[in-house]
């Protein structure tokens, strides 16, 4: 995308148009898993929603496998949708269609042979694993299963892209990790790439490689998943990492940790690629200081640690700035007064 | 009483004419109402062939139509009645003035119906590529299947209705029984007769539109 902007009509006469995406530029390779993170009404939905033209941008470029899409009519963006799959917050299967026949419709639309398409679904509901629910209706299904029919659904014609609209918001936390690790799956051996919307950091660090952070139709920071989670650098990013990962404890936090702990308090940072932590806790040890974690812990993103640790240390005044000065030298330390 | 059983014949051969002239009225009045309740569906704003004019358009006529009281209705289109069928009487003239005029209100029974489908699920065609009347044909009516079958039990109900005023002109059914044998001849059996016919038909109808209607949705 390049230069996207999309808005809506007034909701009132006179009004301002609604600007849902502001002037938004993002590339997505194949094969990655892209997670678009932000709070509700950021635009990640429309954001989603115009990659597979189901809404129309206002000005900007898009494109979608070599293919200009903005320009396109739509007959032509109804054959580039085939190659794009879909999965919902709400599932959207269809009731009064078989899990089977859900399976089969982007096929049938598709116009594939009849032979194809039945061998295509029952592919399918193996992959995904209910093969024994094939003549059952949605209804009939839990939450998790509901997901997973429409997962074969979006690829059963074999996608590159798949989008997926806050695709476990709606499950509980045990069959969340359940799809998203068939979602892994789908991504690593089918090499499809994902582009992931959601406004929960922890789908984000469990299956994204890069993630872009939405705030008020603008993609305020953009990256490595590791480098997001591990050096946020706008408020918006910062408050979605720290609702998974803890952290330089806040000011509120450092208030009552003085009441319990006492002594000095210090965060040391690490990130991966040395193994300085080791290093810190003897630098300690060989000075006689005291120490004592109260605070953080440590975070495996995708195979990468990170985190913060934050300790009381109590000894001589002079020792602890001594040894801080030394630790300094490798690694990131933060004194909280 | 003797009266009664001397007047079966013609009780049997006017709940005969109410059958035909209601089923008659379902189908052509019926498709009718399918047709413009989906012509609302699909032209409103944000539906899958959204179309402000047209939309507007339809929703106007409807608005119109539907609110005349029958038995004036009935004697208004009683002219395009003579000039489509050659004549302004009878059966015939009956069954086309029922047709037309239950169309528009079925054609909001459908209209609600339809709206009932969840909007994501139409997306969720839309996103497979399918077009919209692909998605009219293969995921909207499929999904609003069970609950038209409610709204067309209770259109069957107000079809009956519209038939008991089929004697003014010239019609039959047992309305007109009702009214020229029952009323007009100061025999209420009579009249009551005609009104356990009604009323075993709404019930056999009520029966059968919930049970096809309850097999649909699997519940
Ligand atoms: N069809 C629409 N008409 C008008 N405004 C819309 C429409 N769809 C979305 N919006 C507005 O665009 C903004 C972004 O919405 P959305 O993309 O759904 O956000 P998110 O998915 O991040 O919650 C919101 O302010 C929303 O009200
Ligand atoms: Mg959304």
């Amino acid at each position: 995308m390049t230069d996207v902007v999309k808005s809506y009509p007034p909701s009132q006469k006179g009004g301002d148009p609604v600007v849902a995406i502001d002037g938004v530029s993002i590339e997505v390779e194949h094969g990655d898993v892209y997670g678009i993170i932000g709070y509700s009404g950021a635009g990640k939905s429309t954001l989603v929603r115009l990659v597979n033209g189901l809404e129309k941008a206002t000005s900007g470029s898009i494109v979608v496998n070599g293919t200009e899409i903005t320009s396109l009519k739509e007959r032509s963006m109804r054959t580039v949708r085939g190659d794009i799959g879909m999965i919902f917050q709400q599932f959207n299967l269809f009731n009064s269609k078989t899990v089977a026949k859900n399976v089969a419709y982007p096929l049938e639309v598709a116009g594939r042979p009849a032979a194809e398409i039945t061998a295509r679904v029952t592919e399918m509901l193996a992959f995904v694993g209910l093969s024994d629910k094939a003549k059952n209706y949605p209804d009939q299904l839990s939450g998790g299963q509901k997901q997973r029919v429409g997962i074969a659904r979006a690829l059963a014609t074999s996608p590159s892209l798949l989008l997926a609209d806050e695709a476990t918001s709606a499950l509980d936390p045990e069959t969340t990790s359940e799809v998203l690790s068939l979602l892994d799956r789908v991504n690593r051996e089918l090499g499809v790439t994902i582009i992931l919307i959601t406004h929960e950091m922890d789908v984000i660090r469990s299956l994204a490689t890069k993630v872009a952070v939405m705030d008020g139709g603008r993609i305020v920071e953009r990256g490595d998943v590791f480098d997001v989670f591990s050096r946020p650098q706008n408020p918006a990013s910062a408050r979605f990492v720290s609702t998974v990962v803890q952290g330089v404890p806040s000011p509120v936090e450092v208030q009552t940790l003085r009441t319990r702990h006492d002594g000095r308090i210090v965060t040391f940072s690490f990130r991966d690629g040395n193994n300085s932590q080791a290093q810190v806790f003897l630098d300690l040890a060989a000075t006689g200081i005291r120490f004592e974690l109260v605070y953080g812990g440590i975070n495996d993103i995708r195979g990468r640690a990170f985190g913060h640790l934050t300790l009381a240390l109590q000894g001589e005044y002079a020792a602890i700035d001594a040894a801080l000065a030394r630790i300094g030298s490798y690694s990131e330390v933060t004194e909280v007064h | 009483m003797e009266k009664l059983l001397d007047l079966l014949p013609q009780l049997g051969e006017a709940a005969w004419e109410t059958l035909y002239i209601v089923a008659a009225s379902l189908v052509f009045g019926g498709i009718a109402g399918l047709l413009i309740g989906l012509g609302l569906y699909v032209t409103r704003p944000g539906s899958i062939l959204e179309n402000r004019v047209a939309f507007t358009v339809i929703n106007v006529l409807v608005n119109i139509f539907r609110p005349i009281p029958f038995i004036i209705f009935i004697a208004a289109i009683q002219p395009l009645a003579r000039l489509v069928l050659g004549t302004g009487i009878g059966n015939g003239a009956l069954i086309f003035a029922i047709s037309i005029g239950a169309a528009f209100g079925i054609s909001r029974i459908v209209e609600q119906n339809l709206l009932t489908v969840s909007p994501g699920v139409i997306e969720a065609a839309r996103a497979a590529g399918a077009g919209p009347l692909y998605i009219v044909r293969t995921v909207l009516l499929p999904e609003a299947l069970g609950p038209l079958i409610l709204g067309y039990t209770f259109v069957l109900v107000v079809l009956v209705d519209m038939t008991a005023v089929g004697g003014y002109i010239g019609g039959g059914g047992i309305g007109n029984f009702a009214i020229q044998y029952g009323y007009r001849q100061f025999n209420p059996i009579v009249t009551w007769a005609a009104v356990l016919v009604v009323i075993v038909f709404v019930q056999l109808i009520q029966f059968f539109g919930n049970a096809l209607a309850r097999k649909i949705m699997r519940r």
